[in-house]
């Protein structure tokens, strides 16, 4: 496999100034990520695992190093483009406050399509289709506060998966839920993965997102310790890398 | 797109109820304020058009020079014609001759020795003749606390407070012990028919209010004035006016070496009044811009506070792929709706209220019981052309700067910080 890698990061570096020094967050992190995988950087809390996430997802700058996110260079991208980039093609899901509280389950879905331009028709197709695969059609006009942990996390899929994005960055995305709505959440991302070929990258220290991972990069103190291709304990069975 | 960013707004109380009554509050207590402080002008100029020299005031050379000792050996004489021709020369005003003095008012007992004596400042007008312009100027029908207005010679009208502190009833007659034009002392017996009270606590604490004929007579003053004062019908001071038409009149007389020839002069050049009237004018405007900008920071915190508060929303806005300009344009855009309508109804809430100082006035008479300046004891608002305006500098455009600067920080800070703040 030759294939130009969905994201390819070299030598990264991050550092925040604390105090006196420097703080390194990231250090020296040289990784690529290839179309289809559905790997996770793995890590103690602290380790630089959303930091990496971030820089990833063009919402954050490395202090020295490159990385390239779909042919764009992060680094140098300015926050129009970056903007772009994220709208098209990065989906993110976050541990908590994924969705807009005011909107509707419909509406907070809908939002990247808008951002998009695409028209009402097209977009309450995509919105609907979106809701379907994550079993949530029926309660496309509640409320946030009135979902469960599971479903809200489940909306925040189908809000990142709802315009085809190539890569979806899923930052602790079961660390607020119990292990069945875990393992739905997990279910339903194994099966986006398998079904549109989307990239799946998660920052995790939750041993049951770990069961799921083709792929383990593990991050101590922010320096790549180990990376790993792993078979999966749970998910669907007889899955292949595309 | 619009749309969708107004549905967010309309749903979240805390981002578009919140903020639109903290500026309405804001802006309706700025018009008040402004109207409050207006008015309390405008009475300062009503009270001594009223009770002082009118809009304008024509007095001889000799007597405007000293006109604060109300020297009456100075007065006008023929004032009657002059009236007259005043009156036929500017008819958009009201012209009306007057005699102040000072004088003692003795009271007698039952044996007709002095029961009790006090000073009073006396003011003689007009007040037989039904056509008389003073029952609009002066307007003592609306004044009546007991008794009636005099209806023949000999019948005059004292201060409520006054009578009250002498004891005296409408019908019981009282003397004036004064000096006449010509320096020698004279006494006259008047009959109390009522009693007044303006609201202007230093003409209410010692007046005596005489029938101008009466006074000419008491004093020896036959066809003389003091001062002839002219008051526009329509109630309201334009300085401009008033100079353009005494210095018309001047004018006309600048060749005349007499003494004794009338002058004319404006309400601000009556007793230092013009300087009074400028520090009410700057005093309350910087209390206005004073409490315009106190009203603005506040505004303008709340703008902050409002959308530091959502530093989150504007995190995940950004990664769901918002562009930062687009997400600061909806920030202003917001703000601007919420300034405007909190300012519109703001100014509303404010201008009824002020519209109510207005027509009816707050009694602060306990406040002003050594006040020597002549100004009403209602504390009344005035709504002026700039009340419907002022409210918006605090309420749209503080409210709009604070959103616009708070904002700053959507472009200032890393993206990734502003994603950060929703981790916990
Ligand atoms: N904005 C920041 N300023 C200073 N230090 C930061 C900032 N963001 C993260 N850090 C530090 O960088 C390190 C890595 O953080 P993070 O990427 O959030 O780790 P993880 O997601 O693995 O828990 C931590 O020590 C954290 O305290
Ligand atoms: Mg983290």
């Amino acid at each position: 496999m030759t294939a130009e890698p969905l994201i390819e990061t070299r030598d990264l570096v991050k550092t925040y100034p604390v105090g006196g020094g420097d703080l390194i967050a990231l250090d020296r992190v040289s990784l690529r990520v290839a179309a289809g995988e559905f790997a996770g950087i793995v890590g103690p809390s602290g380790s630089g695992k959303t930091t990496f996430l971030n820089i990833v997802g063009s919402l954050d700058t490395p202090t020295r190093g490159s990385a390239r996110v779909l042919g764009e260079r992060v680094e140098t991208l300015g926050h129009r483009r970056a903007a772009a980039l994220r709208n098209r093609h990065i989906g993110f899901i976050f541990q908590t406050f994924n969705l807009l509280p005011v909107y509707t389950v419909f509406e907070n879905v809908e939002f990247p399509l808008l951002l998009l331009g695409l028209p009402a028709a097209e977009r309450r197709r995509r919105v609907m289709a979106a809701l379907e695969r994550v079993g949530l059609a029926d309660r496309a006009r509640s409320r946030p506060d009135q979902l469960s942990g599971g479903q809200s996390q489940r909306v925040a899929i189908s809000r990142a998966v709802v315009k085809d994005p190539a890569l979806v960055l899923a930052d602790e995305p079961t660390a607020n839920l119990d292990a069945a709505n875990s393992h739905q959440v997990l279910h339903t991302m194994v099966r986006l993965n398998r079904e549109l070929g989307t990239t799946f990258l998660f920052s995790t220290h939750d041993e049951k997102v770990i069961g799921y991972l083709r792929r383990r990069i593990t991050l101590v103190d922010g320096a790549v310790a180990a990376d790993e291709v792993v078979t999966p304990t749970h998910g669907e069975n007889g899955e292949a890398a595309p | 797109m619009i749309r969708f960013l107004w549905r967010g707004l309309v749903r979240d109380r805390a981002r578009s109820l919140f903020p639109t009554l903290v500026v309405l509050a804001g802006v309706a207590l700025t018009v008040v304020m402004h109207g409050y402080l207006r008015g309390t002008e405008s009475d300062l100029v009503r009270a001594n058009a009223a009770f002082g020299g009118g809009h304008v005031s024509v007095m001889s050379r000799a007597y405007a020079a000293e006109a604060d000792l109300v020297p009456n050996d100075l007065a006008l004489l023929g004032a009657d014609s002059l009236l007259a021709t005043l009156g036929r020369e500017s008819p958009a005003y009201l012209w009306s001759a007057r005699i102040r003095f000072g004088g003692l008012v003795d009271v007698p007992d039952a044996a007709g020795e002095t029961r009790t004596q006090a000073p009073v400042a006396g003011l003689a007008v007009d007040l037989l003749d039904p056509a008389s312009p003073e029952h609009e100027i002066l307007a003592p029908g609306r004044a009546l606390v007991r008794g009636r207005l005099p209806a023949a010679r000999g019948e005059a009208l004292l201060s409520e407070d006054l009578a009250q502190r002498l004891d005296v009833a409408p019908g019981q007659t009282v003397t004036i012990i004064g000096t006449t034009m010509y320096g020698s002392l004279t006494t006259a017996n008047f009959r109390v028919v009522g009693t007044l009270r303006f609201g202007v606590t230093a003409v209410d604490r010692g007046a005596m209010l005489l029938d101008l004929a009466d006074a000419r007579a008491a004093l020896d003053m036959a066809g003389g004035a003091g001062v002839l004062i002219g008051f526009a019908r329509d109630g309201q001071y334009r300085q401009a006016e008033a100079a353009a038409l005494a210095a018309r009149f001047n004018a006309a007389r600048a060749g005349d070496p007499d003494p004794f020839a009338p002058v004319m002069s404006t309400l601000r050049e009556h007793a230092g009044l013009g300087q009074t009237l400028d520090l009410a004018a700057t005093v309350s405007g910087a209390l206005i811009a004073l409490f315009v900008l106190v009203m603005s920071v506040v505004l303008w915190n709340a703008g902050l506070m409002a959308s530091l508060r959502r530093y989150g929303e504007f995190g995940l806005r950004l990664a769901i792929g918002e562009e930062k300009g687009h997400l600061y344009g909806s920030l202003l855009a917001e703000a601007l709706m919420i300034g405007l309508l909190g300012s519109v109804l703001g100014t509303g809430l404010g201008l009824l209220i002020a519209w109510l100082l207005q027509e009816r006035g707050l009694d602060i008479s306990p406040l002003l019981r050594s006040a020597s300046m002549l100004i009403s004891d209602r504390l009344r608002a005035r709504i002026t052309p700039a009340s419907w305006l002022i409210g918006f500098l605090p309420g749209l455009a503080a409210t709009f700067l604070g959103a616009a600067i708070s904002g700053v920080g959507i472009f200032r800070r890393q993206t990734a910080r502003l994603s950060k703040e929703l981790e916990t």
